[in-house]
């Protein structure tokens, strides 16, 4: 080798994509919800958010100075587990119960398992489970959405989830569609404003962050499951945590299978499970349970849905 | 046709030298030319030093059936025959020699003798011809087949998929009537029924040239194809044309087809009517690295730097230096390494361009399975090939893969996957024989002992 030329193996070209670049598109698409939960919530929104958002990146930080690995703040992924379990969380969330949520997603369920890439678990979901079972009254004590913009000047009012009211049967307090659409009735953070997650939801196919597959497919089995059994399958898709998990949670990379016919299968899996949850369990809302469980299932979907190579030519049993 | 659209991906076009014709270069001082430029046996010297030689003078012959004889592009003295240190790894004997500008033609170059099949397969193999597009098979080879009605089609590969290359566009704008006329020797000789040019749609002048020049023409059509890297991989252009994949294992002619490139049809055919054999090449010369990128016809043998050095030298200092293009190119160790046969393309890239992406853990988004034209799975690959796990390669089929690149390209954590796959392979071939291995002890132990129970009884 001469004149200190660099020799590697071919491609060496590579596409502008990177981790990073990923994480920063998922952010952007979550912008508009945010926008809406500051809208219905108030300020203390971006509190709850910023909270969730530093807790784990400090949480990541340490965590790697102390294993002595090399730090992965850069690639945005903590950032984005933060935002997306802050969107989780009631707004009246004390801080230091957000903090510790964060910590729990990011050393818990991402770092022991190996870190990014590597969890079997979405982090956010797992955290939220976990906070729902060790603080239960501030995880189920909702605000209910300001009918103007938030001043800041009115103490919030307490009021019932879509999803609770229903399994209540007090369907006459229950909000008007266009009312769910936008987003202005009682929920966690970012999940109320259906058109807020969409446009997210368009944000990350057109930049081909995510496929289709799951979130089209989880959230057309709730509705098909739900009209099925007399429930009304418009306010289900529209209310709860359903589009936040199907867009943003459902499709999280390392804990979701990687085939279009795995995802396909995934978001059966889990709109089946919600819909029982929702229906006939004691939760009035089961998109975190329905993903969670889905994520354990994850591997074995990935055997099922194999893709086949082309050209491959299958030994016959008992051919020799 | 095709039933599917297969996987691939947008690689950067960069066709900067399509517009200008290319410009032969002089001669250099010193041609060095090795004796293995295909696929196959080496070929043999017939020179030795000390021996005057001119233009189109045959000094290797070829080293067996899958092998290819050598001619010189320059007139000179024969000065030295060594081992050179090759971009594979190995030292491959190399035929030095001194030109002296002359150009004088050697009187052994006059158009061969041309009336039957067995006459062209030896014209084709006289010629030296390899295959140009970049895999260097010898093309004697691959047309000598058994049976001529297993040809249902052959394919002309005009596709050039390779990012920066435009050398078979110009083959194909400038030596248009010769493709024409090997497209004439193939119809009589091999009676090819169908004969189908496959260019992508981002050469819109050389698919209107084809075009009008096949027009009325029975059994001759052209094809335009999407521009998805890896269109001109053989495989994928076969199913693009015929919508039949080639099976593991298998060759094109199981599928009835044969895949030409444009560039080695026209150099058959320039032997085929005068005599001239393979004894240049245009070549594409681009990169970050490069004055002034432009199309060059240079001798086979010429040393890159030669030919770098033609084209105004380096902006900036070559890092990384390629044979062919960005998605499957082989990175030199020094420029002192000359043009080969197949060689398409001489890239230099500076530094900003040269050095390895960082590569960060997977975050298991398949894109690579997304990208890979034959549908392999490069991440469980990847997994697979960490665990040596021998059976689980078997199983993801990693022999298929044909190392194009798209997965490499595709990944967000710039893993190299490429690489990998290729480590794989080998993994693969040592559990197989292993496992064959095994299975004969086995056998044997089985033959031993009814062997024991026969003398017993």
């Amino acid at each position: 080798m001469s004149e200190n030329m660099i020799v590697s193996v071919s491609p060496h070209v590579r596409s502008g994509m990177t981790t990073q670049k990923i994480m920063a598109i998922v952010l952007i698409a979550l912008i508009p919800a945010f926008a809406a939960s500051i809208v219905f919530f108030g300020a203390r929104a971006i509190a709850v958010v910023a909270v969730c958002a530093c807790a784990a990146v400090i949480s990541e930080y340490i965590f790697e100075k102390i294993t002595k690995r090399p730090s992965t703040i850069g690639d945005l992924s903590a950032v984005v587990t933060g935002v997306l379990l802050a969107f989780n969380l009631p707004v009246s969330i004390p801080l230091w119960m957000a903090a510790l949520g964060s910590a729990v997603a990011i050393v818990v369920v991402k770092q022991l398992f190996g870190g990014i890439g590597k969890n079997f678990a979405n982090p956010a979901i797992t955290a939220r489970i976990v906070m729902l079972l060790a603080f239960p009254t501030a995880m189920t004590t909702w605000t209910a959405a300001n009918t103007v913009i938030h001043t800041g000047a009115v103490d919030a009012v307490t009021g019932a989830t879509p999803l609770g009211l229903m399994a209540a049967g007090e369907t006459a307090a229950l909000p008007g569609l266009s009312e769910l659409f936008f987003g202005q009735c009682a929920g966690c953070l970012g999940e109320t404003s259906a058109l807020a997650l969409l446009i997210g939801f368009v944000i990350l196919l057109c930049t081909g962050v995510i496929t289709w597959h799951t979130p089209v497919v989880y959230v057309a089995t709730v509705f098909v499951f739900t009209w099925l059994i007399g429930e009304d399958p418009v306010r289900h898709i529209l209310s709860g945590g359903l589009l936040l998990g199907a867009i943003f949670m459902a499709t999280d990379y390392s804990s979701t299978p990687s085939t279009a016919w795995g995802r396909v299968i995934f978001g059966l899996g889990a709109g089946i499970i919600t819909t029982f949850i929702r229906v006939w369990g004691n939760y009035p809302e089961g998109v975190s349970f329905s993903i969670l469980l889905m994520n354990i299932l994850t591997p074995h979907i990935s055997n099922w849905t194999r893709s086949k190579p082309l050209g491959m030519i299958v030994e016959k049993k008992g051919a020799n | 046709m095709a039933l599917r659209r297969l996987s691939g991906v947008h690689a950067p076009h960069r066709k900067n030298t399509a517009a200008v014709a290319p410009v032969r270069m002089p001669v250099p001082a010193m041609l060095t030319i090795p004796m293995s430029m295909h696929i196959g046996a080496p070929a043999k010297p017939m020179v030795s030093p000390g021996d005057t030689v001119k233009v189109g003078q045959k000094i290797a012959e070829a080293g067996g059936f899958v092998s290819s004889p050598i001619y010189t592009g320059a007139s000179g003295t024969v000065k030295k025959i060594e081992g050179v240190l090759a971009s594979g790894g190995a030292y491959v004997p190399t035929v030095f020699i001194e030109t002296d500008g002359q150009q004088e033609v050697s009187e052994t170059v006059s158009p061969p003798e041309v009336t039957d099949l067995q006459s062209f397969l030896n014209a084709v193999r006289e010629s030296g011809v390899v295959g140009l597009g970049g895999a260097g098979f010898p093309t004697a080879v691959k047309l000598a087949v058994k049976d001529l009605n297993q040809i249902e089609a052959v394919i002309i590969n005009g596709a050039e998929c390779e990012p920066y290359i435009t050398s078979d566009t110009r083959t194909m704008l400038d030596d248009a009537d010769l493709i024409m006329e090997g497209v004439a020797l193939l119809q009589k000789y091999l009676e090819v029924k169908r004969i189908v040019f496959g260019i992508e749609n981002n050469k819109p002048e050389c698919i209107k040239k084809f075009q009008e020049l096949t027009k009325g023409q029975k059994g001759v059509e052209v094809m335009a194809l999407p521009s998805l890297y890896p269109q001109g991989g053989e495989k994928v252009l076969i199913y693009n044309v015929t919508g039949r994949m080639v099976p593991e294992g298998k060759l094109p002619l199981d599928v009835g087809a044969i895949v030409i490139n444009c560039t080695t049809l026209a150099a058959i055919a320039r032997y085929v009517k005068t005599g001239m054999p393979l004894i240049e090449k245009c070549v594409t010369v681009d990169g970050s690295a490069v004055k002034e990128p432009k199309n060059v016809i240079v001798p086979i043998g010429t040393p890159m730097k030669d030919v770098f050095e033609f084209c105004g030298g380096f902006k900036a200092e070559p890092k990384k230096v390629l044979y062919g293009g960005p998605m499957m190119g082989i990175s030199v160790p020094d420029l002192e390494q000359p043009i080969l046969k197949s060689t398409n393309a001489i890239l230099a890239f500076d530094k900003k361009d040269a050095e390895p992406p960082r590569e960060t853990a997977c975050i298991k988004c398949g894109r690579c399975i997304a990208a890979c034209p034959l549908n392999l799975m490069p991440a469980d690959i990847e997994t697979a090939f960490l665990l040596k796990d021998g059976a689980m390669l078997e199983k993801l089929r990693v022999n298929i893969c044909m190392e194009c690149g798209c997965c490499s390209f595709a990944c967000p954590a710039k893993r190299p996957l490429v690489q990998t796959n290729k480590l794989a392979k080998q993994t693969l071939r040592a559990y197989q024989e292993a496992k064959k291995a095994e299975a004969e002890k086995a056998k044997a132990k089985e033959e031993a002992k009814k062997a024991e129970e026969a003398k017993t009884a």
